[in-house]
């Protein structure tokens, strides 16, 4: 990691600000009118929209075996989908997931 | 007699609240362990968890410096990360319209994915509630849930310090990711919006500055809210 202290507060600080507006947005500014239905649907969309493309890189070319494609990950990653999807069990699907990735490790060597 | 509805109203929230300490806890230690590995100190994994209080823009603001994106890139993901928030404040705000101010401020900090889905459901079923009820109800709610997230981040932070690298942390943020993502897939447009975020994300790894992300997560959500618009028209 590269940066100066100050510039790792900034980040912190812009992150609680901007946090901050969006939770305040309709509570506190806009009030109660009515938001066009295309927004609240975009909306809608944006954990499915981030997390998986923040998740992918990280799945398929982790960096712990210098960016190659590694079966102990990719079954890791595939298991805690399935639980999740299964269950719609959060802990226990990263649960599930860490315990077949060490498994895999240990085996694999 | 009011103080008397208003109290109970607060123990209802406390109640319900309480629960979600099985979900937070964990997520909080992570949070703590990840950011100390990625090379945080104490007292910026703890802003992290005071300031933003936003688990998964955390996570990703945490990953995204780890590979030294530009902090303008940084900040931009995290905040599209909580953007779904302005949805939940859109929801929740015509119940709060007679709060004053500084409580509505108070509120929208601890405008969380847990207060929002317990708040907006005790209004809905419970209409007759008056504005201190519902404050006192969402108040409770949020007290365990921010308690429970400042603590456990704390304390993964403290003990988490010293975890050698066999552990593969590097790992802790896509299994919480996948395993956040994977409730919410109960439908083909939201499947098709990750499918398309996944797909975009890769081959848009080339893009300097991390931009191929927002890239990505912005076409994901276009995706999502155009299918979500045809299925509509199917059904109608």
């Amino acid at each position: 990691m590269n940066y100066s202290d100050a510039n790792i507060w900034f980040i912190i600080a812009a992150m609680g600000v901007g946090t901050f507006l969006i939770r305040f947005s309709f509570i506190g500014l806009v009030g109660n009118r009515d938001i066009p239905s295309w927004i609240l649907r975009l909306l809608r969309y944006t954990p499915v929209a981030v997390l998986p493309g923040i998740a992918a890189p990280l799945v398929f070319f982790p960096e712990a075996t210098g960016g190659q494609p590694d079966p102990a990950r990719l079954l890791a990653a595939t298991v805690t989908m399935a639980v999740g999807i299964k269950t719609k069990n959060v802990i226990l699907s990263i649960t599930s997931g860490a315990v077949t990735l060490y498994g895999m490790m240990y085996f694999l060597g | 007699m009011a103080s008397t509805t208003t109290k109970s109203a607060f123990l209802r929230g406390l109640g319900h609240g309480t629960p979600f300490l099985i979900i937070i806890l964990p997520f909080g230690l992570l949070f703590g362990v990840v950011g100390t590995e990625a090379g945080f100190n104490l007292a910026e994994v703890m802003g992290f968890s005071f300031l933003v209080i936003a688990g998964a823009s955390q996570f990703a603001a945490v990953q995204l410096m780890t590979e030294n994106v530009p902090t303008l890139i940084v900040i931009l993901t995290a905040l599209t990360v909580n953007l779904r928030m302005a949805m939940y404040s859109a929801s929740i705000a015509p119940y709060l319209r007679d709060v004053s101010m500084w409580k509505r401020a108070l509120m929208s900090y601890g405008l969380v994915d847990q207060t929002y889905a317990l708040g907006v459901a005790e209004f809905e079923n419970t209409p007759n509630l008056s504005t201190a009820e519902r404050v006192a109800y969402f108040t409770g709610t949020g007290l365990p849930v921010f308690i429970a997230w400042y603590i456990s981040t704390y304390l993964g932070a403290v003990f988490g310090a010293r975890i050698p690298p066999e552990f593969a942390l590097d790992f802790a943020v896509p299994i919480s990711f996948l395993a956040l993502v994977a409730p919410a897939l109960k439908t083909i447009a939201h499947v098709a919006a990750a499918l398309t975020s996944v797909v975009l994300a890769l081959l848009l790894a080339f893009v300097p500055f991390g931009l191929g992300l927002i890239i990505a997560a912005l076409i994901a959500m276009c995706v999502g809210a155009f299918i979500e618009t045809k299925m509509e028209g199917h059904a109608a």
